[in-house]
């Protein structure tokens, strides 16, 4: 059974923005609200140089990182090509205007660190 | 859903290329049928004079496979010439009764060689050079015979000459112009390429009206040819006769079912033909505006449009584009674009070393370059190519123009350093770290053709832009020499063909007041933009309507949103304003109880004379605000940063003017000034230049009788020496001046474009005349710039009125 966790409403993050959510362990989850308001969230580094994705612009369905402005997929994390890596994506949930995550990823996805940690996971996660 | 059916004849270049954009922006829309009448998939056309020549294989220069076909559901039928299209039933029919229904038609048959109607052009062992077959009995002939006759001295022509001669034939060109390649060249250098093709070993009959080819008469009927008659009665010895006496677009379907041709079947700006909009045309047999092309890049961009418009996005307008020659002969360095003949009312600018083989000619009209003709040395070609396609004016550059980019005072950015001569391993794009094996790479296994693709699969060049003419140096090199560019305006990015300039009129004229707004007016391709062209937009309703536009901070860069520098790190730094440099004790300890309460971890001054504190927590961020108590120093921004400034005659035993004073005005008059890019100041208080007010958008330097103003300087990426611009008396000229000035670059300048890039764009006389030569207009800029900046709020106090979302600052909990 998953077990959601209420984050913040659908309104508190900006139209084609995102917010940044702190967690007791690992590195921060960014969660992004589109134009057409659909909700998602990665951990908050880009593959490519760790950059603070909840930092950067939003357009259509991908951010672009902050410092070196590449463009990563809302949905799953990835890099457009040409350029390629992933960082981890998180499972969201929205009820009347409530945003959820999934509380075992909080507590297990991309925990440590490491990049390396977050890449083993990412590979569990889609499989 | 039933999906729509898609067929298109032909399966060269330009149609397949139509395909792959379409499948790329619309990979489910369509069933797609595609016939071609070689036995081949497709192949790159350009690549066969290297094949011809020996130095490439046929399987080299296939650029889609017939896995591609599987892999992407195309029905594939090869070998079948369409014979028929029944319009009305929409119904196409090949050769051997093969049929297919189609929603939408593409025609892509390319053209045909044009053969002249010269008694014997039907004998065995007279070809054309246009396709592999070709391609092929050339190879064969030339393993079994020693005379070849090529009919026609322009490109092909040429390259095919060339490619016998490699493959040992004794070849002969018979060319009825005055000299060869006569639409490229003008006579100085056709004859410097006769001279060293001659050297090679080529013999030429030029002038030469071919009027007969003549079969084997006495030998055993063959019915082959022998020789080649020209009108003055001389016979040449030939046991291969090449027709390359151009092309004409293959319109013989279009015509037969009724669609209106004239040189091309006749298509609009979407492409779709005038007669009958379900039927598309791209391509060679395609005649857009009245100008059928014949290379590759505006074909490419041709089928861009047409992909927009069969994935029912229907935006793209094709508009025309400028080509430029290269001959693929390798050693033979020439390149021609544009109006290379001059004329009435052109001025011409001629190089001319006959000993080194060096040919250089530049045609000029209004100051600007309409056209080049190069032989010998062509590395400034895709310079001069640039120059002609921007329509920028060249009085500036005039006296240097002849010797190239190199001589224009670049430190080795913009592609002057030649290409050619780099090492693999050598880098050229410094931002992304790009070699140019990487680049050769990627052209030659991805097929590129055009700087946006190298763009997207290197990432060359994609950042500063620094080294854009070394990229496309390097891709006229291995491109099959036979790239040639872009269209005629550039688009501001993916999501719109209109450029920066046609925005910025249509937010002026349409009185456009949100980016939302601006996107539905002008159509735009996606939804919500991207990262260039959404801070360009939101810049320009705010830079034409200022207190009426409305600012979209989710449209600005992060700096922009949170008021301080991003670093590597993910933290910030935060630059309080210094008034002309000048601080004192009180800032001091605010600044250092700030660093001690936010434990900041690194404080130092900046090459603009003002204090940075790095390492600044995220979160932090509003409450080191409160506590500096200073104002915003906005050293992140697309705005006014700093207004550098030496002692001046206050202290300096030197000075001559109050330059610190000078500094504060400007500063205080032009703080919070958005602009396309960051704008920065200095005022000096002599000649000596302390301040290096040399190398800044606006430099002053104080004289004995007023002040000095410089313009466009800039010592960034390519260091640029300002022009200068103006001397006036006062301290109220000087605002009036600079910032009238400031906001010429305001209201023209495009996105992230400097002031010295501004002014290479437009030419000093043009800002000239706006600011000096007409006070009203200059009063009025100056009017419009105060009126900006009137009630401007200070993102560091007034965070309501600057729309910070504080939100940002809060991490939620999990």
């Amino acid at each position: 059974m998953t077990q959601w966790k209420p984050i913040c409403r659908v309104d508190d993050i900006p139209v084609l923005g995102a917010r940044r959510v702190a967690r007791a362990q690992g590195a921060d989850v960014a969660v992004f609200r589109t134009a057409q308001d659909k909700v998602f969230a990665l951990l908050d580094r880009c593959p490519h140089k760790g950059g603070p994705l909840s930092q950067g612009l939003v357009f259509g369905e991908h951010v672009a990182c902050p410092l070196h402005n590449w463009a990563i997929g809302l949905h799953d994390g990835c890099a457009q090509a040409p350029d390629h890596g992933c960082t981890p994506r998180f499972s969201v949930r929205v009820e009347g205007g409530e945003v959820y995550l999934d509380a075992e990823e909080l507590q297990t996805i991309a925990v440590d660190d490491s990049e390396l940690q977050a890449q083993a996971l990412l590979r569990r996660v889609a499989a | 859903m039933r999906k729509m059916k898609l067929v298109m004849i032909g399966n060269g270049m330009a149609g397949v290329r139509t395909v792959e954009e379409l499948l790329k922006l619309a990979p489910d829309l369509y069933d797609i049928t595609i016939f071609g009448a070689e036995p081949h998939p497709n192949y790159n056309r350009i690549l066969l004079s290297p094949v011809l020549a020996g130095e490439q294989r046929l399987d080299e220069i296939i650029l889609n496979p017939l896995e591609w076909y599987r892999e992407n559901g195309i029905s594939l039928h090869l070998g079948k010439k369409v014979v028929d299209v029944d319009r009305r039933r929409r119904i196409v029919t090949a050769e051997d009764g093969t049929t297919a229904a189609y929603d939408r038609l593409l025609i892509a048959t390319g053209s045909t060689p044009f053969i002249p109607p010269v008694p014997g052009k039907d004998l065995e062992g007279v070809v054309a050079y246009r396709d592999i077959a070709d391609t092929n009995t050339m190879i064969e002939a030339a393993q079994r015979y020693k005379h070849a006759v090529v009919v026609g001295g322009g490109l092909l022509g040429l390259e095919a000459a060339n490619g016998l001669m490699r493959r040992g034939m004794q070849v002969t060109v018979v060319h009825i112009a005055p000299w060869l390649m006569e639409r490229q060249l003008d006579e100085v250098a056709g004859k410097m390429l006769q001279k060293s093709l001659e050297d090679r070993g080529l013999r030429f009959l030029i002038g030469a009206h071919t009027t007969a080819l003549i079969g084997d008469r006495d030998g055993g009927r063959s019915g082959r040819v022998m020789a080649v008659q020209v009108k003055d009665g001389r016979e040449v010895p030939a046991d291969l006769v090449v027709m390359a006496a151009g092309i004409r677009p293959n319109t013989e379907l279009a015509e037969k079912i009724g669609l209106h041709c004239h040189r091309g079947i006749v298509v609009t700006d979407t492409m779709q033909t005038i007669t009958d909009p379900r039927i598309y045309a791209v391509g060679e047999c395609a005649s857009h505006r009245g100008v059928a092309y014949g290379l590759v890049a505006p074909l490419f961009e041709q089928g861009k449009v047409c992909a927009t418009h069969l994935a029912e996005l229907g935006i793209g307008r094709y508009t025309g584009s400028q080509v430029s020659t290269k001959l693929k002969v390798t050693g033979i360095d020439l390149f021609s674009a544009g109006d290379f003949m001059g004329g009435e009312g052109t001025e011409e600018i001629v190089l001319s070393d006959p000993y080194a083989g060096v040919y250089k000619k530049l045609v000029l009209k209004d100051d600007r370059l309409v056209g080049a003709c190069l032989y010998g040395d062509t590395v400034d070609g895709s310079w001069y190519f640039k120059l002609l396609r921007e329509g920028r004016s060249v009085a500036q550059l005039r006296d240097r123009l002849m010797f190239g980019e190199s001589n224009i005072g670049d430190t080795g950015h913009q592609g002057h350093s030649k290409a050619a001569e780099m090492a693999d391993t050598d880098e050229v794009c410094g931002c992304n770290g790009v070699t140019k094996a990487a680049i050769c790479r990627a052209i030659k296994d991805k097929g590129l053709f055009t700087l946006d693709e190298v763009r997207k699969h290197t990432k060359a060049s994609a950042s500063c832009g620094s080294c854009t003419g070394l990229v496309e140096q390097i891709l006229m090199a291995t491109a099959g020499g036979d790239y040639s560019a872009a269209p005629k305006k550039r688009a501001m990015c993916g999501c719109t063909d209109h450029s920066h300039d046609e925005v910025r009129h249509a937010i002026r004229q349409h009185k456009l007041l949100s980016i939302e707004q601006t996107f539905r007016f002008l159509e735009w391709r996606t939804p919500s933009g991207c990262t260039t062209c959404r801070p360009a937009v939101n810049y320009y309703l705010l830079a034409t309507w200022p207190k009426e536009a409305t600012d979209d901070p989710q449209s600005r860069f992060i700096n922009e949103r949170s008021h301080a520098n991003i670093q590597r790190d993910g933290t910030y730094s935060v630059v309080p304003r210094m008034w002309g440099g000048e601080t004192t004790a009180a800032e001091l300890r605010r600044i250092a109880d700030v660093v001690d309460k936010y434990k900041i971890p690194t404080v130092k001054v900046t090459g603009g004379q003002r204090i940075d504190l790095l390492g600044v927590k995220k979160e932090d961020l509003p409450q080191v605000w409160r506590d500096l108590g200073m104002p915003c120093g906005h050293a992140y921004a697309k705005a006014l940063r700093t207004v550098k400034t030496c002692v001046g005659s206050e202290w300096c035993r030197f000075g001559t003017q109050d330059s610190t004073r000078m500094g504060k005005e400007l500063e205080r008059a032009l703080w919070r000034m958005y602009a396309p890019h960051k704008v920065k100041l200095a005022v000096s208080g002599c000649p000596r230049n302390c301040a290096e007010s040399g190398i800044k958008d606006v430099g002053i330097i104080g004289v004995d009788s007023g002040w000095e103003i410089y313009v466009g300087g800039n010592g960034g990426i390519k260091t640029e020496v300002a022009h200068f611009f103006c001397k006036v008396k006062t301290h109220e000229e000087v605002l009036e001046y600079a910032g009238a000035f400031l906001q010429l670059y305001r209201e023209e300048g495009w996105y992230l474009e400097r002031t010295c890039h501004y002014i290479s764009r437009v030419g000093l006389d043009h800002v000239k005349k706006k600011v000096l030569d007409d006070a009203d207009h200059r009063r009025a800029l100056w009017a419009r710039l105060r009126f900006s900046l009137e009630g401007e709020p200070d993102p560091w106090v007034e965070f309501d009125k600057a729309r910070v979302d504080l939100r940002q600052f809060e991490a939620l909990s999990a």
